[in-house]
């Protein structure tokens, strides 16, 4: 009796120290825009692999600084497809890591209902104090929304209005706070489930703008480390496919 | 060198810290004063409130004052009725949220300037008949002079320094709400780090030469 116990817990200790010899943490930079689906998508990577991504949530060129600086982020999910290219090109990379996982959507969102129609047609009309954008010098959001305005051909007319943020993460908050009327987003921000959390919303058409390829990339720091290459895996799969889809992402 | 763009946010930093100082020395004299004389036992609540910016993270300050600025909150209510419109991304907001920001600079050396002068002057004042008005602008005013020339520059150097508020309130409009903080972290985050360097580099001399003047003062003044 006492033996076979001696045996359960011995077998016991050792499932957990095996599992706890798998289980590890990667370190995640995410894009501001990805907010949303990689918190769901870091839970379910936990809950089936045991590994635990953290997260980093910013602006992309803050992050390429970082990680030039030597910034311990192991995976990078960038906003854009240039900045992991260029890293790659530095050596800053796990090569042949690098891979789209989603495909941004821009849209120009009001917190309130009935400001936005879904054509767009309140640009022209211009009836608002303020628009916010993200800053199209460092954020792909921002510069996909000023590609938009001048092919609409209301950028002079718009410009007065604009106030920029940061990043897509404070232009939304700009937004949602009502102290800008209406603002280019990223759908994922007001998008769950196939349809809109709150507001109006015009879903700008992707042929309007170039691409929002959005890269991921395995960076130096994960090279020998099985929780990074499990992630880049994990994004590519079913259930993360599906998670990115509900908020409003292409692939 | 420097660009058009850094030229015009240094300009607007300057501009903003001189108005927010101007009207610190206006609103905090009285509150220093109080500080300084009362008894009451709000003494401790007022002086939290005024001490709160220099434990507070800015972020927090910004991020509270756009909710109550913001259409939504009581301040932007009030605003709207009183005609003026809404606060952020705007001038006055960042004077607003400076004011904010740079209070204890302000506030604090003027009350120690005042508790140094202590009661006697003020009762020989009295027994002169002089009222209290007077009082204060002939015996308190030249006495608490140091404080003031303390209070004066950190409220303008600190005022400088800010980025944390003026990101989450001021929308980083060219020549209206751009100061020289966000547009040094704009440059970093463009990778423009050349001109990044001019600037934080313009800002390290600046806010060195303003203390070491601050510290290599005379001591004395407040007998």
């Amino acid at each position: 009796m006492i033996s076979a116990i001696r045996t359960v817990l011995a077998a016991t200790a050792l499932t957990l120290g095996v599992t706890h010899a798998f289980a590890a943490e990667v370190q995640v930079a995410v894009a501001a825009n990805f907010t949303a689906p990689m918190q769901k998508i870091a839970a379910e990577f936990e809950r089936d692999t045991g590994h635990k991504a953290r997260l980093a949530f910013g602006a992309t060129g803050k992050f390429y600084a970082q990680i030039r600086n030597g910034a311990p982020f192991e995976v990078f999910l960038s906003a854009d497809d240039t900045t992991p290219a260029k890293l790659e090109e530095e050596g800053a990379t796990v090569a042949g890591s690098r891979f789209t996982y989603a495909i941004g959507r821009l849209a120009l969102w009001s917190a309130q209902a009935g400001v936005v129609d879904d054509k767009g047609e309140v640009l022209r009309r211009g009836a608002f104090a303020h628009l916010a954008v993200a800053n199209p010098k460092t954020a792909p959001y921002g510069a996909a929304a000023q590609e938009v305005m001048h092919r609409l051909g209301v950028a002079e007319a718009l410009a007065a209005k604009l106030v920029t943020g940061e990043n897509i993460a404070q232009t939304h908050q700009f937004v949602a706070s009502g102290n800008a009327e209406l603002g280019f987003v990223a759908l994922s921000q007001v998008w769950a489930d196939g349809r809109l959390t709150g507001g109006s919303a015009w879903l700008v058409p992707a042929g309007l703008h170039a691409p929002l390829r959005q890269d991921a990339v395995i960076l130096a720091p994960g090279r020998d480390k099985p929780a990074a290459r499990a992630l880049a895996e994990y994004l590519r799969g079913a259930k993360a496919t599906a998670i990115i889809k509900s908020y409003g992402y292409g692939q | 060198m420097m660009s058009t763009a850094d030229l015009a946010a240094i300009r607007l930093t300057l501009e903003l810290a001189a108005v927010t100082t101007a009207i610190l020395l206006v609103i905090g004299t009285p509150v220093a004063w109080w500080l300084a004389r009362t008894r009451s036992a709000w003494k401790g609540v007022v002086g939290a409130v005024v001490a709160l910016p220099l434990v507070l993270p800015p972020t927090v300050i910004g991020f509270y004052l756009l909710l109550l600025m913001g259409p939504h909150g009581p301040v932007g209510q009030l605003t709207q009725a009183l005609g003026i419109g809404l606060l952020p991304f705007s001038f006055a907001g960042l004077v607003v949220g400076s004011v904010f920001y740079s209070l204890p600079f302000v506030v604090q050396p003027l009350q120690q300037a005042f508790e140094a002068i202590g009661e006697r002057p003020l009762e020989v004042a009295a027994t002169l008949r002089a009222g209290a008005l007077d009082t204060f602008f002939s015996v308190v005013l030249p006495l608490a002079r140091p404080g003031f020339v303390t209070a004066a520059v950190l409220g303008f150097a600190h005022t400088v320094g800010e980025f944390g508020v003026v990101l989450m309130i001021g929308g980083n409009i060219p020549e209206k709400t751009r100061v020289v903080s966000v547009q040094i972290y704009d440059h970093v985050e463009a990778l423009e780090y050349a001109q990044a360097h001019w600037l934080s580099a313009g800002m390290v001399v600046f806010s060195f030469v303003v203390l070491f003047l601050l510290y290599s003062r005379k001591r004395g003044g407040v007998r």
